[in-house]
């Protein structure tokens, strides 16, 4: 069958898909993405399916598991094709109703719409919602209209239509050329011009290649590779097969976190699928061009996104970088010419070709071209991943896509760029993000994590969050980094607890150095720009720690105290039991007291006090040591 | 054993590969194994060794009956995920990483699930439980445990 298969055969599939998908009048689509799996969408869509026959209109209504739509914030998320009718937080309860009013008597469920929070308005179709109207959805936006599981459902939005032009109309050449003039750079966090990578590799001359996708999303905070990877498998596979036409290569690797399980299991059912349509293997799609590609899981360590790391786990090693030069290109995989991309850099690669370069980098900056998928999590209203052009504000994403502040908090920064990145702070909202914006103020995009910190955050905790990360993911290999990362943990712990001291500053400014100096890979060279960013921005926060030993955002455990305001506890009992160490006294209708000594400030009562009465406060600093006093003063009367 | 070893040709590349499939069958890569695989593939005892600690997926010893992995990642810490670990290794009485003496409980933590809306998160036996409270701790590890006792009966 391989032999036969041919560029005609693909378009009578895709004639035939779309016209079998023109009979079914509606489809309705529900999110399957692992958000929306966490929120039960699996068992929705089964609902779905069970009511509609039902109601016999299994001929007319299709139900489809697609790829994630972005908005994990109000999962499960169903849309109803072809009008766009957006319902969201979708329950077992609904779908009868949904069914009856929406599929045939055509009335919307206003319940399940999204409701604009500063409006209340109540939105309909999926492109009206404030989060997707800002959004330019050129790579991500056929995430919610492919069964990730099917590949017809690929071919008919016109997948491997690039695939087909590459093969059989342009030169290697040509389509180097073209990736070069989109100004298509790697999505992987460095930024490097994807096709001169490619260019690099190619002219690089030996019998064997290898190109390998990154799907190693090791940043916490960032899933966008994640979404892709499940939710539009294709689109990596066949931006790597023209890759691979375009470098010579013969092999391909997909290196995915096994932190990943619904992605393992996506990428692998496409690179089966692909195999079978002879879109993969020996002279695909009839042409005499051969190329294969291999999953490998990963094993949980965040080094091996680093690419000569990746390389050596994928030779069955520790993943511990080495020195560069040579790079990959020139000497990579067991000493042959490889090229590495990222999952997001992969999958622009066929829209480039079906749309062309110029229409490519006629979106986004002068340096910086095309759309970035960004996670935007943390304190943000709607949680979810977003496609935009380079060079939006952040302002734009945060409060216009975002929706702003959760519980109307203050803005204080935004982290990009993961680990290595910086924190953005409030005065740089008007910033327009791309490469060179966040690099200049001290960050990076990285691979797109967005993490949205309002005031209840501290900046001190965030910079030792992320050192210890870096520290416990650091291979070992460069003593700067080995050890450097420790000390500054050992600081940034230090000051957390009030224990700092007034030169502890420039101690961190002096190893932060040190360590980007001396270490070997991007691991050690950026992990002290969260120290460093944090610094520069929020060093008002570090000096109140360190001079008045108290944390302004009420975080460091250390530095604050639990209290019960006498004259709005109603004594209800409830900070009583859930309080794990017995810490709290007090009657029914009396005011409770915490034990200052014996309180190991968990939280629990804060987080049980009803919020009507919220009588539980936090307090660090000279209001802290107050409350201290009088609480021993009143221990010593007793 | 041997299966799993029979489905890999015997060359250094294959090690993760053949460590992973040992990890999900035995939960644990056993003592044997390494020595096996070292005979098979040609590589020392001592660097399989090497790559099976340097790796996060692969442990030595046994899990717990139930497995509880907090996400520590950036979301979800800024969203309170210390608080949940702190409560989790209250209430279990043993801190992550470790196993209950009963051989019950695993605790583990994850640098991200990419589950962020959600956050914090806790996994149990992979069940996502979002934007947990210290108060849900004990529910989730109630539920655990009631759950052994009805397969038992």
């Amino acid at each position: 069958m391989m032999d036969e298969f041919n560029p005609t055969k693909l378009d009578e599939i895709r004639a035939k898909i779309s016209e079998s998908q023109k009979e079914k009048k509606k489809c309705i689509t529900v999110c399957g993405g692992t958000g929306c799996h966490a929120y039960g969408c699996l068992k929705v869509a089964e609902a779905f399916k069970d009511e509609i026959k039902k109601q016999n209109l299994q001929d007319s209504v299709d139900v489809r598991i697609t790829g994630c739509h972005g908005f994990c914030e109000r999962g499960p998320i169903t849309v109803i094709q072809p009008e766009g009718i957006f319902y969201q937080r979708i329950q077992l309860k609904d779908i009868r109703e949904v069914i009856s009013e929406t599929i045939i008597n055509k009335k919307i469920v206003d319940r399940l719409l999204y409701t604009e929070p500063r409006t209340k308005e109540k939105i309909v179709l999926e492109e009206e919602v404030p989060f997707y109207k800002k959004q330019r959805r050129i790579i991500f936006g056929n995430n919610g209209f492919i069964d990730p599981t099917d590949i017809n459902d690929y071919i008919a939005l016109d997948g491997y239509k690039a695939l087909v032009k590459v093969l059989f109309d342009m030169t290697s050449e040509e389509v180097i050329a073209d990736i070069k003039a989109s100004g298509l750079k790697g999505r992987g966090g460095a930024g490097f011009l994807a096709g001169k990578k490619w260019e690099i590799c190619r002219e690089n001359n030996s019998d064997v290649k290898y190109i390998i996708c990154n799907a190693d999303e090791g940043d916490p905070g960032a899933y966008m590779d994640r979404s892709l990877l499940e939710g539009n498998p294709h689109s990596v596979i066949e931006g790597m097969v023209i890759g691979a036409y375009a470098i010579g290569a013969s092999l391909g690797f997909i290196y995915v976190r096994m932190e990943y399980p619904l992605a393992v299991k996506n990428i692998t059912l496409a690179v089966e699928q692909a195999k079978s349509l002879g879109l993969l293997g020996e002279t695909i799609l009839g042409s005499e061009f051969k190329f294969d590609i291999r999953i490998f899981r990963g094993a949980g360590a965040f080094v091996s996104g680093e690419e000569t790391s990746l390389m050596a786990s994928i030779e069955g090693r520790r993943a511990f970088p080495r020195q560069r030069p040579p790079y990959p290109a020139q000497e990579g995989l067991w000493g042959k010419p490889t090229n590495i991309n990222n999952v997001e850099t992969w999958a622009n690669v066929p829209l480039v070709i079906n749309k062309g370069a110029e229409w490519y980098s006629g979106i986004g900056t002068k340096n910086s071209k095309g759309t970035k998928i960004f996670s935007l999590v943390g304190k943000i209203n709607n949680t979810g991943l977003v496609e935009v052009p380079m060079g939006m504000k952040l302002r734009e994403i945060i409060y216009d896509i975002g929706g702003g502040i959760k519980d109307n908090k203050k803005f204080k920064a935004v982290q990009t760029g993961g680990p290595s990145g910086g924190c953005v702070p409030a005065d740089k909202l008007d910033l327009a993000i791309d490469f060179e914006s966040l690099t200049r103020a001290g960050s990076m995009m990285g691979s797109g994590g967005m993490i949205v910190m309002d005031e209840d955050t501290c900046m001190v905790d965030v910079a030792r969050y992320f050192l210890d990360f870096t520290q416990e993911e650091s291979c070992g290999k460069c003593v700067p980094c080995r050890i450097g990362t420790r000390q500054l943990v050992d600081i940034l712990t230090r000051i957390t607890q009030g224990k700092g001291d007034e030169k502890d500053l420039e101690k961190l400014n002096d190893l932060s150095k040190s360590v980007k100096d001396g270490s070997l890979c991007g691991l050690g060279q950026t992990a002290p720009n969260p120290v460093l960013t944090t610094i520069r921005y929020f060093r008002h926060e570090y000096e109140a720690h360190i001079k008045e030993k108290s944390c302004p955002a009420l975080v460091c455990k250390d530095l604050i105290i639990y209290n019960i305001e006498p004259d709005k506890c109603v004594g209800c009992l409830l900070c009583l039991k859930n309080c794990p160490v017995d810490a709290i006294s007090g009657e029914r209708k009396k005011v409770h007291v915490i034990d200052q000594e014996l309180c190991i400030k968990c939280g629990a009562c804060l987080d049980v006090c009803p919020p009507k009465v919220s009588a539980v406060s936090k307090y660090t600093g000279n209001k802290k040591d107050r409350i201290l006093k009088k609480a021993s003063r009143q221990r010593v009367q007793k | 054993m041997e299966k799993i070893m029979s489905e890999y040709t015997k060359v250094q590349r294959e090690l993760i590969h053949l460590l992973h499939d040992a990890q999900s069958k035995f939960g644990y890569i056993p003592a044997q194994m390494i020595s096996q695989i070292s005979r098979e593939l040609k590589i020392s005892e001592s660097e399989i060794f090497g790559v099976l600690t340097f790796y996060k997926a692969f442990t030595l010893k046994p899990r717990g009956e139930h497995l509880i992995t907090i996400c520590m990642g950036t979301a979800c810490h800024v969203r309170g995920a210390p608080m949940i670990l702190d409560e989790f290794e209250r209430k279990l009485g043993i801190k992550a990483g470790e196993t209950s003496e009963d051989n019950q409980f695993t605790l583990e933590t994850v640098n991200c699930v990419g589950a962020c809306a959600l956050g914090p998160i806790a996994i149990a036996d992979g069940d996502y439980h979002g934007q947990m409270k210290t108060r849900e701790v004990d529910e989730i590890i109630k539920k655990l445990k009631q759950e052994k006792r009805k397969s038992s009966e």
